[in-house]
This record gives structure tokens, C-alpha cells and sequence, in this order.
């Protein structure tokens, strides 16, 4: 916890690189899900991960954080080797990731979910004798207040999980990732099945996290990516097929074939002009 | 405890801790049996024995979600540990005990890696591995155990030094009830805290667990030793209170008896032991003195009904008639 303190410095420049693969790769029997990638994620990026359907994406998410192991590379975070790191210890680094089908705890409350949470960045998770939120220390009740009224969860707080509508349940996938106060925050498809009307609290969530918070998003909607990811890697086949910055990713021709030209409506350019969102 | 002030979380989670009217009126039954009802102390000590065996399997099933058909060996541990600990060392029933839960504790602590990994029918499989292997260790170590005999002579001191165990088990009754009441209060401490809500956590969502920050595997470890001991103790006070401690103790009946009162009396909520072995217990007595040979019958039947129609319609019958909404 003490490190991931002194390596909050507010840089933004682009040399600063918080996360790091080198020559990442996971078969699957003779598939290769993953093979060799070397992705580079700045400080307080907005960085996009796209590709077509079964491109590995989300294996790629699954290696960072340590459900999956690699067949071989490394993972580097703030310098660090995590690649042999267990899921549990990459999240007390600030390597935190929300799922692209909710992870929720059914039986919990969306309150108490973000306690539990927040306790367990606190280091607290573990008490066994004081109720849960409730010790000497305000600081979960009121991380929890602050998370609630976020993410619009406030007048569903003490509703099971399993009942929310989806559109919470959505919120509060992100919510809890959040409450980890990610140093680097992974997010699978954010927007993945809400419907129009709750797409706008989600997306403004994103816009809302800190400055110095790098973000890995991966999505299919080329208008959220193109509006809001300054740099985009483009995965093919498990492989990194092109990478730069939005502008010259969305110009290239090749990903263009590839990819945008694949039953997507709209090109990029038009959805940059419009500047719309949902 | 703390003010909730103005936060609305922490109004909410104390609110999910607070002590409801029904737990009280619990505790009165439980005090008001053993004065109104003494011609039934040894029947009503049976109860509050499986209770506790109960409650330590809801730990781990109702909290953590693991699965267990060998849950007899831990109490049956603490049962012989507890027994031989009279024999061989001193009489006094709190020490015994406290040799008990430390014993069946660290039992648990040692095949706790057994449950880590794999799926619910693996767990199965491993914790009725860990009861068969305890039942023949006890068997075969006769010169300690007594084998299929039994342990013969055990000798319980006073409790505290003045309470005699009698014949009616008035005394018998007292000390199991306390000991319940004090490994209640335990747990529902631990239920919630963080750690029992972590708990909860991984048994709804292992994968959200751990991507929250949690180490699953330790507390899945910490939950079952505590739960071994609890085991323990409940079958520290069947040893104790019989004066006696037989393979019975290991037995897989016992396993799957304890699996049928949490069924009955529903996991997950800390009391479900405590009201199924109540139906349990009533049913078993009520049935067998119609059918002393065909009991499981009814109780079979019974399960059937209470599983297919559901525990929370069955126990509000006025709603057996009404139209269920699709």
C-alpha cells in the first residue's frame, strides 16, 4: 500500500509507462489466443483496445490480471514483475479491471459490496470483530457514501443484487472496480448491453475518473472508442495488428479493412465529426 | 456503537447488524426450556448439540459455500479428543473443551487445502474421504480409541468444580446451551464483519473476489479451521455430557443428518441450524414413537415436500392457495 502512494505523481507525459507486456503469449492447446504482444500503457492514458470478435481481447485482459497464466512474456507494472503474481496482489498494486458480463455478489448489497471493497483497499478486509463499515474509522462509510451517489446507486443501496435492473447492475460493476482506486483500470466492454437511456450515467462515470488513472478500455463501439481513447492498439488474431494514436489509427487503411469495414455503420471520421455520444 | 450521523451508508450496514426481535424471543425459548421443561433436558440437550454442529457447517455452506458430506469428523474429533482429555489428563469438562476446539481447530486447519480447489463434487468427495479415513483411524487405534467398543471409562468432573452432570440431564442441558449461545454470539460477529462478508463474497463470486482484492484461499482456509472447531465443540459435548465416546461419533449418518437440519432449517442466516435441528430432533422423537423402525420414511417424505413446495411457502400456509404469478 505504501508504494502505491509514493508513485502517485501527477505526470502525464508520454515516456511514462505504467503498464507493460513484453512478448505476452497464451495458447490454448494450437491456438494461439495470445502471441507476443508487447502493448505499452502511459500514465493517465486513455487507451483503447479494439479488434474484431475473438481477436483475444479479453484473454489479453484475463493474462494482465492474473486469470489466466501466460504461456510465455512478461507483465510489467510500474517496473515490477507482476506475470507470476496472484489476482489478489495485482488489485493491492492498482491493477483493477471490471468484466464485460457482470461479477457481482449476488446475495450482497450494492452498499455493502462497495464496503467490502472499500475495506479491502483499506487493508481492513480481514477484521473479524467490528461490523463491516461500522469501525473507529469513517473512512469505507464515507467512501461508500461517495461511490453511491457516483455511480447513481443511491436509492437501490440496500436492494439485493440479484434484483437490481441491469443498468445498476452495470454501474455497480464499475462502481466496485473504482472503489479499488485503480492505478490502471481495465474495462471490458462498459457499455455492453445497457440500454440508451443509462449509457450516458456510464459513460460519464469514465470521464469522471481521475486524470492520473491510466485507463485500458476495450469496446465495439467505435463512437465511444473514437471519442474518448487517445491512443488505440488494434488486435488481430491475438497479435497487435497496429497501434498509434486515435487519428492515424482511425486514417489507416489497413485497419479499416480489417476491422472497421466489418458491418460496423458509420466510419470513424464520421463519428468524430459528430462528436455524439449514444 | 458508532453513531450512523449523517452518512447513509453506514446507517444502512448497521442497520443489516442489528440485533431483530425474533433473535431475542430465541434466546428467551432457550432459557425458559430449561427451567419449564426439565423432564426433557436430555432431548433438548440432543437439540442444542446438533444446533452447534449445525452452526458450524452453516459457516462454511450457508457463508463460504463449501459443500461437505464429512463434517462428522471434526466433531467426532473433538468428541475423542475431548473424552480422552477426561481420561487421561483432567476431568474438569471447560478444559476438555478448550483441548477440543483447539484440536479440532487445527484439524481443520490441516485438510483445509484439501477444499481449495475443485468443484462442489469434488469437495464432496474429499471431506466424506477425510470422515472414512478418520472412522477406520479410530477403529484401528484401539489400544487409544477403544475401537468398535468404545472409549470406556471416562469420568467427567463437576463443571466449575460444583455442578455434577446427573442423570437427567439438567446440567447437561445448562452447559450445552451456553455453549451454544456463546459460539452464536461468536459467529454472528463474524457473519458481519468484513471477514464474513468477504466470505459471502467469494461464495457468491470467487473470480469478483479476488479482483476486489481478496485472497480467497486464506480465508477459505480460516473459515473451515474455525468451523472444525466449532464442529468440535458440539461433539465435545456429546462425549462430556454421555460421559462416552463411540465410532458413532464418526459415523457418516452424522454427516448427513447435519446436512438434512441446515436443509431444513435453511443455510445462510446463522439460525437455520438451530430451527432444523428443532423440526429435526421433534419429528425424529414424534415419528418414533408411532414407527420406531420406519422413521427415515416420514422424514424422507418430509424432505421431499419441504425441497419441491419450499421452505418459505411451506411455513406460510395461508399461501398455498393463492395464484402464483407468472
Amino acid at each position: 500500500m505504501s508504494a502505491r502512494r509514493e508513485g502517485v505523481v501527477p505526470s502525464t507525459e508520454a515516456g511514462d509507462v505504467v503498464l507493460e507486456t513484453r512478448g505476452l503469449s497464451r495458447r490454448f492447446g494450437g491456438i494461439t489466443a495470445t502471441d507476443r504482444v508487447s502493448l505499452r500503457v502511459a500514465r493517465g492514458a486513455r487507451h483503447a483496445l479494439i479488434g474484431p470478435n475473438g481477436a483475444g481481447k479479453t484473454t489479453l485482459i484475463n493474462l494482465l490480471t492474473g486469470v489466466l497464466v501466460p504461456s510465455a512474456g512478461t507483465i510489467l507494472l510500474e517496473g515490477e514483475d507482476i506475470t507470476a503474481l496472484a489476482a489478489h496482489r495485482r488489485v493491492a498494486r492498482g491493477l483493477v479491471r471490471t468484466f464485460q458480463i457482470n461479477q457481482l455478489f449476488a446475495e450482497l448489497t450494492p452498499v455493502q459490496s462497495l464496503a467490502l471493497a472499500v475495506s479491502a483497499r483499506l487493508g481492513q478486509s480481514a477484521r473479524w470483530w467490528r461490523p463491516l463499515g461500522l469501525g473507529t474509522d469513517r473512512r469505507v462509510a464515507e467512501g461508500c457514501d461517495r461511490l453511491l451517489a457516483d455511480f447513481h446507486l443511491e436509492d437501490v443501496m440496500n436492494r439485493k443484487v440479484a434484483l437490481l435492473p441491469y443498468g445498476k447492475r452495470r454501474l455497480l460493476e464499475i462502481a466496485l472496480a473504482i472503489a479499488c482506486r485503480p492505478r490502471v483500470v481495465l474495462l471490458d466492454e462498459p457499455v455492453a448491453g445497457v440500454p440508451e437511456g443509462e449509457r450516458q450515467q456510464i459513460l460519464e462515470t469514465i470521464d469522471a475518473l481521475p486524470a492520473e488513472t491510466s485507463v485500458l478500455l476495450i469496446e465495439h463501439d467505435m463512437d465511444l472508442v473514437f471519442n474518448f481513447a487517445r491512443q488505440v492498439t488494434v488486435l488481430v488474431n491475438g497479435a497487435i495488428f497496429a497501434e498509434g494514436d486515435a487519428a492515424s489509427i482511425a486514417a489507416d487503411p489497413r485497419v479499416r479493412a480489417v476491422y472497421l469495414g466489418e458491418g460496423h455503420d458509420g466510419s470513424p471520421a464520421q463519428s468524430r465529426r459528430d462528436g455524439a455520444r449514444g | 456503537m458508532t453513531p450512523a450521523g449523517s452518512s447513509p451508508s453506514a446507517a444502512a450496514l448497521s442497520a443489516s447488524a442489528r440485533w431483530r426481535w425474533w433473535e431475542f424471543a430465541l434466546l428467551a425459548a432457550g432459557l425458559l426450556s430449561w427451567l419449564l421443561l426439565p423432564g426433557h433436558a436430555l432431548l433438548l440437550n440432543e437439540i442444542a448439540i446438533l444446533a452447534l454442529f449445525a452452526l458450524s457447517l452453516d459457516l462454511i455452506l450457508g457463508y463460504a459455500g463449501i459443500v461437505s458430506l464429512g463434517h462428522s469428523a471434526y466433531f467426532g474429533f473433538g468428541a475423542y479428543v475431548a473424552a480422552l482429555f477426561a481420561k487421561h489428563v483432567l476431568p474438569d469438562p471447560l478444559l476438555g473443551m478448550a483441548a477440543a476446539i483447539l484440536a479440532a481447530t487445527g484439524l481443520g486447519f490441516a485438510t483445509s487445502g484439501l477444499i481449495l480447489r475443485g468443484s462442489d463434487l469434488t469437495r464432496l468427495m474429499v471431506t466424506l474421504g477425510i470422515a472414512l479415513v478418520l472412522y477406520e483411524l479410530a477403529n484401528r487405534l484401539d489400544w487409544l480409541t477403544g475401537g468398535a467398543d468404545g472409549l470406556q471409562g471416562v469420568v467427567m468432573g463437576p463443571l466449575l468444580g460444583r455442578f455434577e452432570f446427573d442423570l437427567y440431564g439438567r446440567t447437561a442441558y445448562a452447559y450445552s446451551l451456553l455453549v451454544l449461545l456463546a459460539a452464536l454470539l461468536f459467529c454472528r460477529r463474524l457473519v458481519h464483519s468484513p471477514f464474513g462478508a468477504s466470505l459471502q463474497a467469494l461464495r457468491d463470486n470467487p473470480l469478483r473476489a479476488a479482483s476486489i482484492g481478496l485472497s480467497v484461499r486464506r480465508r477459505l482456509v480460516a473459515i473451515y479451521s474455525i468451523a472444525g472447531g466449532i464442529a468440535g465443540a458440539a461433539g465435545a459435548l456429546v462425549a462430556q455430557t454421555a460421559g462416552f465416546a463411540s465410532l458413532d461419533v464418526l459415523d457418516f449418518h452424522r454427516s448427513a443428518d447435519v446436512l438434512l437440519v441446515l436443509v431444513i432449517g435453511g443455510a445462510g442466516y446463522l439460525y437455520g441450524g438451530i430451527f432444523g435441528a428443532i423440526v429435526f430432533k421433534l419429528l425424529h422423537d414424534a415419528i418414533s414413537v408411532l414407527t420406531p423402525q420406519y422413521w427415515t420414511f416420514w422424514l424422507g417424505l418430509f424432505l421431499v415436500v419441504l425441497v419441491l413446495v419450499g421452505r418459505d411457502r411451506l411455513v406460510r400456509p395461508w399461501t398455498w392457495w393463492e395464484r402464483r404469478r407468472t
